[in-house]
């Protein structure tokens, strides 16, 4: 169980220097791209012409990124099995 | 601390809410379905929709409303909507031999509108889905509102023979 245990506590240690790595090599915070922001325009500029979608919220929510919105409604149903199993009826028997 | 039931308001204020709430669904409808062209979207459609239960709760009291009310439907209406999404996102994984998971399979480009049929959606899985969130959402909102009301005894929770105490307080 302890070996376990560090070697959970060593994967973390790498995992989190990995990402802070990546954090700073991120993009500084409010600062303009150099190359423009090419990911927006994109979805601003091609939502309506192949997408036929006006609202680009919308497009971006389930289209761009669905992959996230399934996420988002997996949320709303544990949310939902949550609230259920805390106020169910009866509750521990005897 | 007799009647826990949730009295009901007053006369003007039942008659307008009964009015009132049945427009609110449809505004919630409008909502859903013009998702791809209007601001909203399934989320705020549903959100919209699940008012309903909420009004008539605070209005008409819950012993009204549990007479009534079937829960399976919302419950039908949750598993509809989380099931329509993920085909309707397994569909463009199938749609080709490049397909992806969430792939817009059914999508009409903006030149091509005039061959689309009137009753197709151009748009394509957008709006699709977003029908099959605003169902969801409606069916989980509404669920969770009619646990909370019945889980803090506003409701008639005697008839199940038990009746002193629910939840976790019951040991």
């Amino acid at each position: 169980m302890k070996s376990v245990r560090t070697l959970f506590v060593i994967a973390a240690i790498v995992m989190g220097g990995a990402l802070m790595g990546a954090v700073s090599s991120l993009h500084p915070f409010g600062v303009p791209s150099p190359e423009g922001c090419a990911v927006d325009e994109h979805y601003l500029n091609r939502a309506g012409v192949d997408l036929s979608c006006e609202n680009v919220v919308t497009s971006i929510v389930f289209d761009y990124r669905g992959f996230d919105t399934i996420g988002e409604s997996t949320v709303l149903f544990a949310a939902l099995l949550s609230v259920m199993m805390l106020f169910r009826k009866g509750g521990r028997k005897q | 601390m007799k009647n826990r039931s949730m009295r009901p308001l007053s006369v003007i204020a039942r008659t307008a809410c009964d009015m009132y709430a049945w427009f609110m669904v449809a505004f919630g409808a409008y909502v859903i379905v013009h998702g791809d062209i209007t601001p909203g979207g399934g989320f705020q459609g549903g959100a919209i929709c699940a008012t309903f239960l909420a009004l008539m709760l605070v209005t008409q009291g819950s012993a009204y409303v549990s007479a009534w009310l079937n829960e399976n439907f919302y419950k039908v209406c949750l598993f509809l909507g989380l099931f329509m999404f993920i085909g309707f996102g397994l569909m463009g994984l199938g749609w080709a031999m490049d397909g992806t998971l969430m792939l817009n399979w059914a999508a009409v480009a903006h030149d091509q509108l005039a061959e689309v049929k009137p009753w197709w959606p151009p748009s394509g899985t957008v709006a699709l889905m977003d029908i099959a969130v605003g169902i969801e959402v409606t069916g989980g909102l509404s669920l969770i509102l009619v646990t909370m009301f019945r889980a803090i005894r506003l409701g008639t929770v005697q008839e199940d023979g038990m009746g002193k105490e629910t939840g976790h307080d019951q040991r």
